[in-house]
Order: C-alpha cells, then structure tokens, then sequence
C-alpha cells in the first residue's frame, strides 16, 4: 500500500496528483465491459463519425473513475472519498494523454471527522480542463494514531 | 418563455422511481472494472492485500455502480430523439461496498428542466441512484444529470 497522507500533511493550495492516464481504444471496449454501457460513440468509429462526433471518445464515466483513481488514491488506505463530482464540459479521444490533477480548497472538523475539500479536474494536453470537479475526503490525523 | 418539451405536464414525471434491482457484487468483477480503469490499488484488485485492512475484504472503486443499473421506465418527452449526452454525476460514500455483498440498486427521477443551447432547447434530467447493502445500509447515492438535445 502506499504512503498514507495525514490530516496535518494538507494545506489550502497542497497538490493532488497527477496522475497521467493514457486510454486506448482497447481500454474503452474494456470498460464498456465491465461497466455495461455498451453505446457506440466510445468503440465504432464510424458510427461515432455519423454522430458528428471527431471519432470514438471516452466515456464520460470512465474519466469519472480517473478522477475517483486520483482521490482514492490520495485519501490512502486510512482515509475515506466522501463526495465526488464531476462535470463533462469537453470531449477526450483515445490516442491523447489525460492528466487527473487537483488542490486542496479546505480543511476543517465537522461531526469528528477530519474533512479536506479539493478542487479537481481532467486536463488534455493543451492543458484545456475538460473534466473539472470537486471531491471531499475524511483523512486519518497523526493526533489519533 | 415556456418550454417546448418539459411541459407542466411532463414535469409531473418528477418523482417516478425506477423497480430496485439487486446484484451481487463478485470479486472477479470488481477486479475487471479496476483492470478496466487501470487502478492497482491492492484494495480493489487483492484479496490478499485487502483482507488485511480494515476494509477485511476487496471493496469496489468509486464509480463501481455505474456497472449496476436500475433505469427508470418510459420518461416521456414529447421531443424527437436525437441526441444524448452525460452531463456528469455528483456522488456520496457512506459505506464500503464490499465482494460478496448484495446491492439493491433504485433510481428516482428528482429533476427534468429545460434550457436554451446553442443548437435549440436542451433538456436536462436528473437521476438520483441509491446503492443500499444486504444489511439495509446506504452505500453510495449518486446523482446523474443526462442532457438531450
């Protein structure tokens, strides 16, 4: 497991991430799969093309889940994703790197729990955000370990 | 200016709930929506590594539900079908899903709105889904905005 990240570790400002995902149009058939949605614009280039679309793009909900990756991951094996949201504002086509980024918006106690909200998104490579978001997670504190 | 789909009378839709549907949740396919995402993340892919958190077993990655549905029958809309999109989705984790456990999933239109879009009007619905446990625990609630236009 990696590295845990503390309540006291986090800051107004402190980076979470990146994390660079790099889809493939054979990982769009694999989550089509294992997520069910099976709609054609994310694996038939041609029926995407007839859509209007630039060609197969990615699931909406498959750039949520690079996101919910980027928080899990930060929030470590101790903590707890509590809220995540995500709005698809642009399109991602496989074959381009997508980068899951975010910063630290707040911090406070509220019912016990040590609370860190982050502003989050997706970024292409012209670093356009097409995926922003937000996300809050419950981190374990050094004062109660 | 009134709306041309979501009419008074289509609005009165809001509220219609979907029949709960109940899945079980197998390791294997949690591990294949991790391997899907591209998520090491020993808990989601081991068993091993897993048992021995306070977890006690492989649970499932955030957006693990998307691949349990429970869609709501025949939302009327008096618009011609051309296209869909997914506008995004805002979600709440109160409990781990857990392999083995049992989920019943039900969705509940809470919202069907109108606006003006670059290519005519754009009609907005809103799902909430609750994923409940064997245990009649709420595990996750999420709220999905799907926009047709």
């Amino acid at each position: 497991m990696a590295k845990q990240i503390y309540f006291e570790d986090v800051d107004v400002g402190t980076e979470v991430g990146p994390l660079e995902k790099n889809p493939t149009t054979q990982q769009l058939v694999r989550y089509a799969g294992a997520s069910g949605d099976f709609y054609q614009i994310h694996y038939d280039k041609d029926f995407a093309l007839g859509n209007g679309l630039p060609g197969v793009i990615l699931h909406g909900a498959l750039k949520n889940a690079f996101l919910g990756h980027l928080m899990t991951d930060f929030a470590g094996e101790h903590g707890w994703l509590r809220k995540l949201g995500v709005q698809y504002r642009g399109m991602d086509q496989p074959g381009a790197k997508v980068v899951a980024r975010g910063k630290v918006s707040k911090k406070y106690t509220e019912g016990g729990h040590h609370m860190v909200d982050c502003e989050i998104w997706l970024e292409n490579a012209n670093g356009e955000k097409t995926t922003p978001g937000s996300a809050t997670v419950i981190l374990p504190s050094r004062a109660e370990s | 200016m009134a709306n041309k789909y979501v009419t008074d009378e289509a609005r009165k839709q809001i509220g219609k709930v979907s029949e709960p549907r109940t899945y079980e949740v197998e390791r294997g396919a949690i591990r294949r929506f991790a391997e899907a995402i591209e998520d090491p993340n020993p808990l989601f892919n081991s068993e091993h590594d897993a048992r021995k958190t306070r977890f006690g077993a492989m649970i499932a990655p955030p957006t693990f539900c998307r691949s349990m549905g429970a869609p709501i029958p025949n939302i009327r809309l008096d618009m011609p079908a051309l296209r869909g999109l997914d506008g995004g989705s805002d979600w709440e984790y109160f409990v781990p899903i857990r392999a083995g456990d049992r989920i019943t999933v039900q969705s509940r239109l809470v919202d069907l709105r109108e606006a003006a879009g670059r290519l005519g009007p754009m009609v907005f619905t809103v799902v909430e889904t609750t994923y409940t446990n064997q245990f009649g625990e709420v595990c996750v609630i999420q709220r999905s905005t799907g926009i047709r236009y």
